[in-house]
């Protein structure tokens, strides 16, 4: 069975790289290199501060933009075109094939991630001339960025186990924003009363919280993130991840393909 | 088979969505995320407005309910510093220059020692003042930066300009004049400072304002009958040669009719030196009368 | 043991906007198909072919009904092992070459790297597509995909194969091609079970034929029983649209052609026939005996009468 899954994860990972996806990274680069003299009108405290923010977002920014958009058609795809016939003829079950389509766009951010954390510092590198302990605190910020992937990911795939492309770009984008503010959710549910309160409650923790993944902030400035943070981060990611997967998986296997 | 299959993905979903609730609330409830002290790091609202493409008022909303948590999370803590409150207000009101509710109370809870409020009269008054200048036509701000001038920094003559200024602004409260000439002539009075918590509690439509100003007008109660009961216990003094034991022995004298009550209903507290305070002194965090021994 | 068993799978779909409305693909299918025999599926567009198909190979529920394919439970994974499939109008990931992609699907049908190693040369080979190994599928014609399409569908040796319309598209070169790769398929011991609509096709090749119309299914015979029949038949071919109910009530089978109608009825009504046609004024174009075909077995049990625009 792990043969099939990571045949179907290769062979998507593959596609995403034939499909040209990682050419965002060369847009990364070029953000980094236009920003380069702007930093050096800067004084040196703030110019690290900028640095993170600037490359943490954009890392952030890039890869849910990838996510979503090639998340949402890695199942509705393969049954437009008709590619999934001769796969599933095979003696491959439906869940293999929605475990293995995950991997292999989680595997696809994760080269990404990789590549631009590299291009980050060595930005860092060439700006300090020198690598304090702080700075691998940022190495913690962009796992929680790599985090937040792969909860958008399974979303996206679970929209596109039985969605349109576009109903699924709407959807998975409304679960990104509704997450980014998941923390304001909870803050409104407290405050109110009566029936909202109990659907405010309800609806914050079906969403993905991606509040608490979010650390950039802290990090541009050399805060400290608590261990068991990073622990109960991954627990969370993994939760919510595969129970996204769970439920593609089970509307998938219904499915009546066209 | 296929129900079999269909049965287990339906529970490993339910464990697994489980799962991601214990560990959300595990990470809230210790706090871990912690995301309101990174407004401390924002060094430009205006910034956050503009990030905020167009949808300023939805996020200074957003930004308001941040502020209110805050603050009550911390106070409920008994907290001695929020730091991040000033920061907060003003991403608020930059976002929405309008917010008139966030001024006023912000400026209230600012200015009030910890752990009441912040304790940093500057930042109240600078955020009344921008409230003053994106509203200049509103009478309630006037009145809250007279408030704090008069309370806070006791700047009697800087509060009578405000409370002047306020008075002329079309539509406002009539007593905003009485106070103006109140400043100038009776400022140190506590008939003064009961007057203007009174008119507080009445106008204000915040529960939270409505409430502190409560808590004020109880406050200004002891602040009046804490040295009454402290002359009676002199005059003991000087009839008896010593300080009274007990309520009981006063009322033998026939000082008192009955054990004296604070404005929430417990007994006052006599102590062995003869002074007199409250029973819980966290009930009554403005009384301003000190907690030592008074002299004779 | 037969290589596939339909036991009344049925197939019906919810449509209309509040998919309150029934469509029925698919009326309960009972079908036989023997171990090592060439079972041609026959039927007009929409008769319920490809919706077989997609049924047996496991890509939509059935309404009802089950079936067997060599022995087993079609359900059952095991069973794709030995199976190959050809879609129809197939699309691959046209990102990959044939060598990759045949990699890839040698890999989900289990055979081990060393199999694959070995197979996918030849098979490319015998294809005609050794040269085209490493080209992007994206740059492929029709004719070369749907070798693509077969290569795919034997890579892993299957026992029994199901294409669906292997012809469509292609040229007369490639018609012949398929033919051929069919009928080595057959003598290699294979089951072969395709769908198509081009009789021609299937009298070549098939040992048996079923017909299916709108969902149903009408008929199933041996072709060269079918073929070898003497008929005591007649066509004939004349212009007048008008006529054909007169001739129908003679028992005669017509297909309409824009103007032109053949009809093909019992020599014992040909007199009848002719007067019917010249008290109608139609223009008469020919007259002649007919020999067995499958194209008539297939136009009689359609059951009605067919309209073809041309």
């Amino acid at each position: 069975m792990s043969s099939r899954i990571r045949a179907i994860a290769f062979n998507t990972f593959r596609e995403t790289v034939r499909d040209r996806v990682l050419y965002n990274l060369v847009f990364f680069a070029l953000l980094l290199v236009t920003m380069a003299p702007l930093f050096g009108q800067i004084s040196i405290g703030v110019q690290r501060v900028l640095l993170v923010n600037l490359s943490l977002s954009a890392i952030s920014i890039f890869g849910t933009v990838i996510s979503i958009f090639v998340g949402i058609s890695l199942v509705s795809k393969e049954i437009e075109k008709r590619t999934l016939y001769p796969v599933l003829s095979r003696p491959v079950g439906r869940g293999e094939f929605i475990v293995g389509k995950y991997f292999g766009l989680s595997g696809t951010l994760l080269v990404n991630t990789a590549a631009m954390a590299l291009g980050f510092y060595l930005a860092l590198f060439l700006m300090t001339r020198d690598f304090t302990r702080a700075d691998a605190n940022v190495l913690i910020a962009i796992y929680f960025i790599f985090l937040e992937f792969i909860i958008i990911i399974g979303l996206a795939l679970l929209f596109s186990s039985f969605s349109t492309p576009l109903f699924s770009a709407l959807f998975a984008l409304s679960m990104f924003i509704a997450g980014t503010f998941a923390g304001d959710l909870r803050t409104f549910a407290e405050i109110t009363h009566g029936p909202q309160k109990w659907l405010a409650i309800a609806t914050s923790y079906l969403i993905p919280n991606l509040t608490s993944l979010n650390v950039i902030t802290r990090v541009s400035h050399d805060q400290f993130i608590p261990r068991a943070l990073v622990a109960y981060n991954t627990l969370y990611a993994m939760f919510y991840a595969a129970a996204t997967i769970c439920a593609a998986l089970l509307i998938f296997s219904r499915r009546d393909l066209k | 088979m296929r129900r079999r299959a269909t049965v287990f993905s339906a529970c490993v979903l339910l464990i697994c969505f489980l799962g991601s609730f214990f560990t959300l609330r595990r990470i809230e409830r210790a706090n871990l995320s912690n995301s309101m002290e990174d407004v401390l790091f924002i060094s430009s609202p205006q910034f956050v407005k503009r990030a905020s493409l167009g949808y300023s008022g939805l996020l200074a909303d957003i930004y308001w309910m941040r502020v209110v948590q805050y603050f009550g999370r911390k106070h409920l803590r008994d907290s001695m510093e929020y730091k991040a409150l000033a920061p907060l207000l003003d991403i608020t009101t930059t976002l929405d220059p309008n917010l008139v509710v966030a001024y006023e109370w912000g400026s209230t809870f600012l200015d009030q020692p910890p752990p009441s409020g912040a304790g940093d009269d500057d930042a109240a008054i600078a955020l009344i003042r921008k409230g003053i200048q994106n509203n200049p036509n509103d009478w309630h701000l006037y009145f809250t930066l007279g408030f704090i001038q008069y309370l806070g920094k006791h700047d009697y003559l800087a509060a009578a300009q405000t409370f002047e200024e306020g008075s002329r602004v079309p539509n406002a409260h009539p007593w905003l004049k009485i106070m103006a000439a109140k400043m100038l002539s009776d400022a140190g009075s506590m008939d003064t400072a009961r007057y203007l918590w009174q008119n507080i509690y009445d106008e204000s439509t915040d529960n939270n304002l409505k409430q502190n100003a409560a808590l004020h007008l109880a406050c200004l109660v002891v602040d009046q009958e804490i040295p009454q009961l402290e002359a009676l216990v002199a005059e003991f003094r000087r009839r008896f040669g010593r300080n009274p034991a007990s309520w009981k022995e006063l009322a033998v004298a026939g000082a008192l009719k009955s054990i004296p009550l604070d404005p929430l209903g417990e007994p006052y507290v006599l102590r062995s030196d003869g002074s007199v305070t409250v029973a819980d002194e966290k009930k009554f965090p403005f009384i301003r009368i000190s907690k030592s021994a008074s002299s004779d | 043991m037969l290589a596939v068993e339909i036991l009344g799978l049925e197939k019906t779909y919810a449509a209309g906007f509040w998919r309150k409305k029934q469509k029925l693909a698919l009326r309960p299918l009972h079908l036989e198909v023997k171990q090592g025999e060439v079972f041609g599926f026959l039927g007009p567009n929409g008769a319920g072919k490809t919706t077989t198909l997609k049924l047996l190979m496991g890509l939509i529920c059935p309404t009802v009904g089950t079936a067997r394919i060599l022995g087993q439970d079609w359900r059952d994974p095991a069973v794709r092992a030995r199976i190959g499939f050809l879609p129809e109008q197939p699309y691959f990931y046209d990102h990959l070459t044939p060598i990759e992609l045949l990699d890839y699907y040698g890999t989900l049908s289990g055979l081990s790297p060393a199999d694959r190693k070995l197979r996918i040369p030849k098979l490319l080979e015998r294809v005609g597509l050794a040269e085209q190994g490493r080209v992007q599928l994206r740059k492929f014609s029709k004719g070369m995909l749907q070798r693509v399409g077969i290569a795919q569908a034997v890579l892993h040796e299957p026992e029994v194969v199901f294409l669906d319309e292997p012809m469509s598209g292609l040229d007369p070169i490639g018609r012949r091609e398929v033919r051929d790769f069919i009928q080595a398929l057959n003598d290699e011991g294979k089951t072969v079970f395709f769908s198509t609509h081009i009789l021609s096709d299937a009298e070549a090749l098939c040992d048996r034929v079923a017909i299916l119309n709108r969902g149903e299914l009408r008929s199933v015979g041996v072709v060269a029983e079918l073929v070898s029949q003497k008929s005591n038949r007649v066509e004939i071919v004349w212009q007048g649209k008008s006529a054909v109910p007169a001739i129908q009530s003679l028992g005669g089978s017509c297909h309409v052609a824009g103007e032109t109608v053949r009809a093909v009825l019992d020599e014992s009504q040909l007199q009848a026939a002719l007067d019917a046609l010249k008290n109608q004024r139609v223009r008469l174009i020919s007259v002649n005996p007919m020999g067995g075909s499958l194209e008539e077995y297939f136009l009689q049990n359609l059951g009605e009468a067919v309209e073809v625009r041309s």
